[in-house]
Formats: structure tokens, sequence, C-alpha cells
């Protein structure tokens, strides 16, 4: 699309009959705009405004205690256990599912996305039900003394669940549109298959994975419902970022609250920047092919 | 295995791959899952049916699904508007309003829950100007429907905008030349061409809004009877270890995400017939 701005229509509905009379556009523009501006731009703003409300020097203690830093720590395991897993997941079963044919395909893919469409609440509730201490293997653990809910490895297993789909449900449309000629050339010239994985399709699909992983991040990082849920909220041990901007609120610290949420918001921010860039990119690639 | 012969197909690693994405998935989701599914089968049937027909189970369904509903009404129509504007007009700032779209999906939801209830409760930027009017937004099932709003809004609009990119404007011009107005083309060409996927996005939202925790529970006070949502409920139960009633209601949320899901994948597949 051309990068005209200001004029109106858009190129492609210049007649009149296809398009609406001038002040109709401003007026849906206008109503658009007031729109995303009352539910989207407020509360972004409000976020900050809050967070600095009492000067940089209460934002940046607020920041540096004990208890936020432990819960950022935290925050950072998690993402940094559930993003490689589910990554390399993702680009496994795209590779069998957009490459390959076979029944069942659709039913598995359907199966993958299920996570998505789960109570973030039911997604904890069901770890609690296997490890708890009411659970399936709960008094086998306890015995054993290994904790997994209301300890790390439940909050990571959580958010392993609530994150499972986002990198293969991107990659498998772009691999399935990218077609595999490309990589039967490759092998046919005498590449391994790793080689060919490595050298044709990885290059191909490199702004995919960089979507799948940021949004899968973002989720990791400010999952709140599943990881609640498995938490057991013990302070400096097991609350994670979102878990500890809770607690604070509900202290009555607003200020501190939003100083951490701001971390967030901040993040969110990145995130959506990355994201159009990977989603300009993988166009341009499609285009391209 | 006969099954899964592939002919032609020299690309390898389909048995390893396939292999540790069945074992991943059956872990990670499918094992977990049906650990609900069979806790739930413990129970006896009048247990189950006494739990999740309750009276306070009962309230909290019709704040949830009626709230949720309400949300999608109110995503549907404007998120067809923002997707109309995004693609058919030209206006400057165009691009960052497209990406801002998706900030619900970017935003933490406990962030999206302080700040809503921040902004509007009494004395926030916008509850201060409502608040004359008699119109309390935080803490009563209003906020429930401001919170389901915001995070479902881009559903709406992400399902709704590839459609609009793709209406060939020649079906438009082709209206227009057999004589009808803008508005009878809008209405009788395009409309119908939107229509599955306006329902789709209706329903990914209403589903969104139906499972949401996070940015509810802080702005919607959270009163029995009034304003609880069922996943908290579900919370509520657990924290007083009633794990057979928590299990319960929890299966007949599963239960209604799997016919949304049904739903959605139908409404998908009928959108697609238009498209081919």
């Amino acid at each position: 699309m051309s990068a005209q701005t200001n004029i109106y229509p858009a190129k492609n509905s210049t007649g009149r009959a296809q398009t609406e009379p001038a002040a109709v556009r401003w007026l849906l523009i206008s109503i658009a705009l007031v729109f995303l501006a009352l539910f989207l731009l407020l509360p972004l703003a409000a976020v900050f405004s809050q967070a600095f409300e009492k000067g940089l020097s209460v934002y940046l203690d607020a920041l540096k205690e004990p208890d936020t830093l432990s819960s950022i720590k935290l925050t950072l395991i998690t993402a940094a256990v559930t993003v490689p897993l589910n990554l390399f997941f993702g680009v496994t079963a795209a590779w069998a599912i957009a490459k390959f044919t076979f029944p069942g395909k659709n039913l598995l893919i359907t199966l993958i996305d299920l996570p998505f469409s789960v109570s973030p609440v039911i997604s904890g509730l069901i770890y609690v039900l296997i490890f708890g201490l009411q659970g399936w293997i709960g008094p086998w653990l306890q015995d054993h003394d290994i904790r997994i809910v209301f300890a790390v490895p439940g909050i990571i297993l959580a958010t392993i669940f609530v994150t499972f789909p986002f990198v293969a449900r991107e990659l498998i449309p772009l691999m399935e549109a990218q077609g595999k000629e490309e990589e039967e050339a490759a092998l046919v010239l005498g590449a391994t298959g790793l080689q060919t994985f490595l050298r044709v399709t990885l290059p191909n699909i490199k702004w995919g994975i960089i979507y799948g992983v940021i949004l899968c991040n973002a989720r990791a990082m400010g999952e709140f419902g599943a990881v609640s849920v498995v938490s057991g909220h013990i302070r400096g041990m097991t609350n994670t970022v979102p878990l500890h901007v809770e607690i604070l609120y509900n202290e009555y610290n607003y200020t501190a609250a939003f100083a951490v949420a701001s971390l967030l918001a901040f993040l969110a921010l990145i995130t959506l920047m990355v994201k159009t860039i990977a989603e300009w990119k993988v166009r341009q690639q499609l285009e391209n092919n | 295995m006969k099954l899964f012969k592939h002919h032609n197909n020299v690309l390898p690693g389909f048995g390893i791959t396939l292999g540790f994405t069945i074992f991943y998935l059956s872990v990670i989701v499918l094992i977990p899952l049906s650990a609900l599914v069979f806790r739930t089968t413990g129970l006896t049937w009048s247990e189950f049916v006494s739990t999740v027909t309750a009276p306070r189970v009962l309230a909290s369904y019709k704040v949830t699904f009626g709230s949720a509903m309400i949300a999608a009404v109110i995503n549907s129509i404007f998120g067809v508007l923002v997707a109309w504007v995004l693609v058919r007009y030209r206006f400057p700032g165009r691009r960052i309003v497209d990406a801002l779209v998706d900030l619900p999906f970017a935003l933490p939801t406990a962030v999206a829950g302080i700040t809503l209830a921040t902004i509007y409760s009494p004395n926030g930027w916008v509850g201060r100007f409502l608040e004359p009017h008699g119109i309390k937004v935080a803490f009563t099932p209003l906020g429930i429907v401001l919170a389901m709003t915001f995070i479902g809004l881009p559903f709406v609009v992400r399902t709704v905008q590839p459609v609009i990119e793709e209406i060939e404007v020649e079906l438009e011009e082709a209206a227009s030349c057999l004589g009808a107005n803008r508005w009878q083309t809008l209405q009788r060409v395009v409309f119908p061409v939107l229509l599955p996927s306006i329902l789709t996005g209706f329903a990914l939202s209403f589903a969104r809004a139906v499972g949401e925790y996070g940015s509810i529970i802080f702005i919607a006070g959270n009163m029995p009877m009034i304003s609880e949502i069922t996943p908290l409920l579900i919370i509520t139960k657990l924290e007083q270890f009633d794990y057979k009633g928590a299990t319960a209601i929890a299966c007949v949320m599963l239960l209604t995400s799997f016919l949304m899901l049904l739903v959605i994948n139908l409404l998908q597949k009928w959108s697609r017939r238009y498209a081919d």
C-alpha cells in the first residue's frame, strides 16, 4: 500500500459511487478516533501519569524495592524458560503440519489453538488438580518433598500453557503459504535435512518467528489469571510482576502499583512496535515469493 | 504405517516432528485438561447439578455471559467502524492508530484492570465527569462491560479488517452502475460480504470476555449475586478448599468454551466459502 497521507479517500475507491461523501468520512473517522482515544490511549496515558504522580524519585524507589526486584527476577526466569520451549514446539509443529499432509491435520491445529479458548483461571486450576495436595500426584510429591504448585514450577507450567499456541499459529500459515519447493531444491542439490532447515527454511520464517516470540513473551511476562491460581502469592518468593502489581494496588499503594505496572505497559509498547515491523516484513516477504 | 504414507515428499523429519508435537501437546494441554474432566466425573450427578445451579453460581453466569454479550455487541459496532476507517480512508497517524488497536492484546490484564478502575472511579479522569450524572462505572456491573469491551476490541477489528481489504471494488462499481446509491451498495453488497467475519469477531470477542479474569476483578466490585464473574467464583471456591465446587463450575465453563470454539470454527468455514 502506498504511503500517501492527507489524501481522501484511499487510492482504490476514487469514484463517487465507491466512497462516502466527505462529511460522512470525516464523521466516521472522528467517531473511530474518539472511541479509540477513550478506550486505548487514555488508559495507556493514565498508567504513566499515575506512576510519575509523585515524581521520579518516588517512582525509582518503588522499582528498587526488594519485593519488586524479586518479582521482576521471577518474571524474567519464567519467560526465559517458557519462550524457548514454546518456540521449539512452534517450529517443530509448523514443520510437521505445513510441509506434510496427514489425516487429522485440522484436528491437530484446533487442539494446538485450544489454550486460547480456555479461561486463564481454568489454565491454572488444571495444574492444581494434578499437582496440588488433593490432586492426582500431589500426595506423592508431598512425600518426596517436591513442590510444583504454589511454587515456581507451577507458575512456569501455567505460563507455558497460556502461551502454548503463539509461535505455532503464526508459523503454520506462513510455512504453508511458502510451500516446500525451495526445501526440495536444496535437498535435491545434496544438502542435508539440517542444512536445508538452517539455510533455506529459517531465513524464510525469521520474521514469523520474531512475531510469534514477541507475542509469546508479552503474554508470558504479563499473564495474571493462570499464574494467580498456581502461585500461592508468597511475597518475594512466588510473585511475578503482574501479581506484585495486584498486591501493591490492594494495599492502596497506588503510586508503587502503577510504577511497577508502567514497566509492563512499556513492555506492551515495545511489543506493539516489534509486532508491527515483523508483520510488515512477513507481508513483504510473502509478496516477493 | 500405511495411514501416514505421503508419496512424493522428499522432506525429512516428519515422524520426529509430528511425534514431538503430539507428545508436547499431550503433556502440556491434553492431559491437564482431561484431569479437569476426570475430576468432575468423581462427583455424583446430583452433586454436580446442585453445585453448578446454586443461586450464587447462576447469578455469576448471568453477570458473565450478559456482560460479555453486551461488550461483544459494542465491539462489533465500533470494531467494524474502526476497521472500515483504517482500510478505506487515509488520515495522518493512521499507521500508529492501526498498531495501537492491538494494545489490549499486549497490555497485561492486571495493568488494564487497575488502570480502568482508576480512570472510572468517582474521582478518576473519566469517572468525575460521569459521577454528577449519576453514572457509576467502577465497582458496578457496568465496569465489567467496560473491561470486557477493552479486552475484546482487537478481535473484531482484526477479523473484519482483512476482509474489507479483500473486497473487490468492482462489486461496488457494478452496484453503482446498476443504479444503487452508496447506502444501498453498502447495505446490499458490502455488508453481506462482511457478515461472516463480523459474526466471527463477535464470537471471538464474546469467548474471550467470558473467560477473562485479570482486567475485570479490579473494576467489578465483586459483590456476590451482583457483580461477581464466574472465573472469580472458581478462585473463591479454590481458596476455600472447595475443590469439588471449583472443578464442577470450571467444567461448565470449559464445555462452554468448546461450544464457542465449535461455533467459531463453523463461522470461519462459512466466511472462507465467500472468499473462494
